[in-house]
């Protein structure tokens, strides 16, 4: 019997977050090697596009399960259908994602199986994965198995290649039953964030810390105490580190001492209690480089640090570093990366 | 209302951990509640219950549940077996499941969003499941009581809020509010509470067979890189030539 490698694709309001189709590229490489086939899952309502678009990113064939009363995201009743039809895979991946992760750990416990979380490796030992993954906010790796099956694997964003979608590949969407249920849980509304690059999707970050304060130049408005000051001059100092970053199409991080001081909301926090990151090229802007900063963001392809301190720890991490003034610097950079990429 | 806050003791985040002969060291750093756990605490005592900190653990690993006792939890346990030693988060939801049925009456159960050692951020989810309870995780809010519960979950979108029924199992995010200090109070009570310890025939159960194993752990490729430091001249010259040997590299 060939292997069938199950994936779930994770959605809000139907568009689907990029790490699902990772996955889908993840599960392809896995049924090559396993000689196995590639099985879709989607769940909501109104999805048969996603299923259609899931198999031009390289799915055999799609399972649907598409009814009212999985119009909003809650864990028991997307559980409850997943368990009816992750039983019969060999492999199970979904994204790691919020949604993602407590639904493999949910499937994990319904099938009597075990979950490997945020995995960035994935290997095969004959028909059993050996998948690798960031311990102790990466200051480690850890190679995981799986001695039951389904081998249920969760997948770090952007650490597998997005496929190529090929638009001319079909196959077959199958509806799965959705049996009425008293579900526990009810959606009462939505506050949606303000648009934006997520961090964890982002190719660019850009990221200020405690540094972005220290601006002696800038004279807050009358009428502010110490502390209203200080957060006043570390908003001035973010819209320079935004605005880098929206030149480069990139997201805007902080570290832990600047989620701290209150200069910025904690979403923004890189680090081993905030987000951890990979991004083609991030951008230190007055981060000296604690431990628990670096766990958050050592795997990003290309690090360079702009930081009045010659010795700060972060030039350790750095390809490129700018002994200076990030008040300076930054406006500066952002010209230049204008005029280079005609934005 | 009856509370559960489950603690997880764990190194120190500012430890260096590496792994010497094959194991994990952490050196001589002490270990701690998990960091996220201190925001669970919070939820759990900000809903004006009555707490108790449970945790899994070697015997006479109490810190964390030291820590939550100080801050003002009421109870705290313990359970440790040397069955545990090589328990999952399968497992350990199993055996959390049990014990909160026996502390009995609980209404409500808190997390952490996840440990820093394993950073699965699972366990919440796996125990509601065991316990045959609905999870709703991630939650920046939280208001809970006469059988009933809201949450504002922070997912990647935003905020997404919630209303159930108790009882219920909540993973929280430090979006929360920052955690109280320990009184003084606090810590002398904690410093001379006696934590009971249950076993596994205590909770009536066998261990539960563990799935996922760790065969090897590695330290990380080490990131061999040297800085070039870009500088001599004014900012608009440096930045120019940083955007130029940043665009070189093609990276982006």
């Amino acid at each position: 019997m060939s292997a069938k490698i199950t994936v779930y694709i994770d959605h809000y309001k139907g568009a689907a977050l990029p790490v699902s189709w990772e996955a889908v590229g993840a599960a392809r490489t896995l049924a090559g090697q396993l000689g196995g086939t590639v099985t879709a899952i989607v769940v909501g309502n109104g999805v048969t596009e996603l299923a259609c678009t899931a198999i031009q990113y390289g799915a055999d064939d799609a399972v649907i399960f598409d009814d009212a009363i999985l119009t909003d995201y809650r864990a028991e009743p997307y559980a409850a259908v997943l368990a009816g039809v992750l039983w019969d895979a060999a492999i199970v991946l979904f994204p790691t994602t919020t949604r993602g992760r407590e639904l493999a750990g949910m499937a994990a416990m319904d099938l009597e199986s075990g979950v490997i979380t945020d995995v960035t490796g994935l290997a095969l030992a004959g028909d059993r994965v050996v998948a690798t993954k960031p311990v102790y906010a990466g200051k480690l790796l850890a190679k995981v198995t799986c001695s039951a099956t389904p081998q249920i694997v969760t997948l770090r964003g952007r650490a597998f290649a997005r496929p190529v979608i090929d638009p001319a590949r079909t196959g077959t969407v199958t509806a799965g039953r959705v049996a009425p249920m008293d579900a526990a849980t009810q959606v009462t509304g939505y506050a949606e964030a303000g648009g934006g690059v997520s961090l964890t999707d982002a190719g660019v970050i850009v990221s200020g810390g405690r540094g972005v304060s220290n601006n002696p130049k800038l004279s807050p408005p009358a009428g502010l105490d110490d502390k209203q000051a200080e957060i006043w001059r570390a908003q001035q100092g973010f819209k320079l580190v935004g605005d880098l970053a929206a030149v480069l199409g990139g997201a805007v991080g902080a570290s832990r001492a600047a989620v701290d001081a209150g200069y910025i909301p904690y979403s923004n926090q890189v680090g081993q209690t905030g987000k951890v990151v990979s991004p083609d090229l991030y951008i230190a802007c007055g981060i000296s480089g604690a431990i628990q900063h670096q766990a958050g963001m050592r795997t990003s392809k290309m690090i360079v640090a702009i930081n009045k301190d010659a010795d700060a720890p972060i030039f350790k991490l750095a390809r490129f570093g700018v002994v200076g003034d990030l008040y300076d610097i930054l406006p500066a950079l952002t010209e230049a990366f204008k005029e280079r990429l005609g934005r | 209302m009856k509370i559960v806050v489950c603690v997880k003791q764990v190194p120190d985040t500012a430890a260096r951990v590496t792994v010497i002969n094959g194991q994990v060291s952490w050196g001589d750093s002490p270990l701690v509640i998990n960091p996220w756990d201190e925001y669970a605490v919070e939820a759990a005592l900000a809903q004006n219950g009555d707490v108790t900190a449970l945790t899994l653990g070697e015997a006479g690993n109490n810190e964390a549940l030291k820590t939550a006792l100080a801050m003002g939890c009421n109870e705290a346990v313990i359970v440790s077996d040397p069955a545990l030693a090589d328990a999952d988060s399968q497992a350990a939801a199993r055996v959390l499941a049990a014990a909160i049925q026996k502390i009995g009456g609980v209404e409500l159960v808190v997390f952490g969003r996840q440990a820093v050692d394993g950073d699965g951020g699972v366990t919440a989810a796996q125990t509601a499941r065991a316990l045959g309870w609905p999870v709703l995780s991630l939650a920046a809010s939280v208001a809970a009581g006469d059988g009933k519960i809201k949450v504002e979950r922070a997912v990647e979108e935003g905020r997404q809020i919630v209303e159930g029924r108790l009882p219920a199992v909540i993973s929280v995010t430090k979006d929360i509010g920052e955690p109280r200090y320990p009184s003084f109070m606090g810590i002398r009570k904690a410093s001379r509470a006696v934590i009971p310890a249950w076993t596994l025939a205590d909770l009536g159960m066998s261990a539960p067979a563990p799935t996922i194993s760790w065969p090897e752990v590695m330290n990380p490729p080490s990131r061999e890189v040297v800085a070039e430091f870009i500088g001599g001249g004014d900012p608009k010259e440096i930045a120019a030539a940083l955007a130029e040997k940043i665009l070189a590299e093609k990276v982006i």
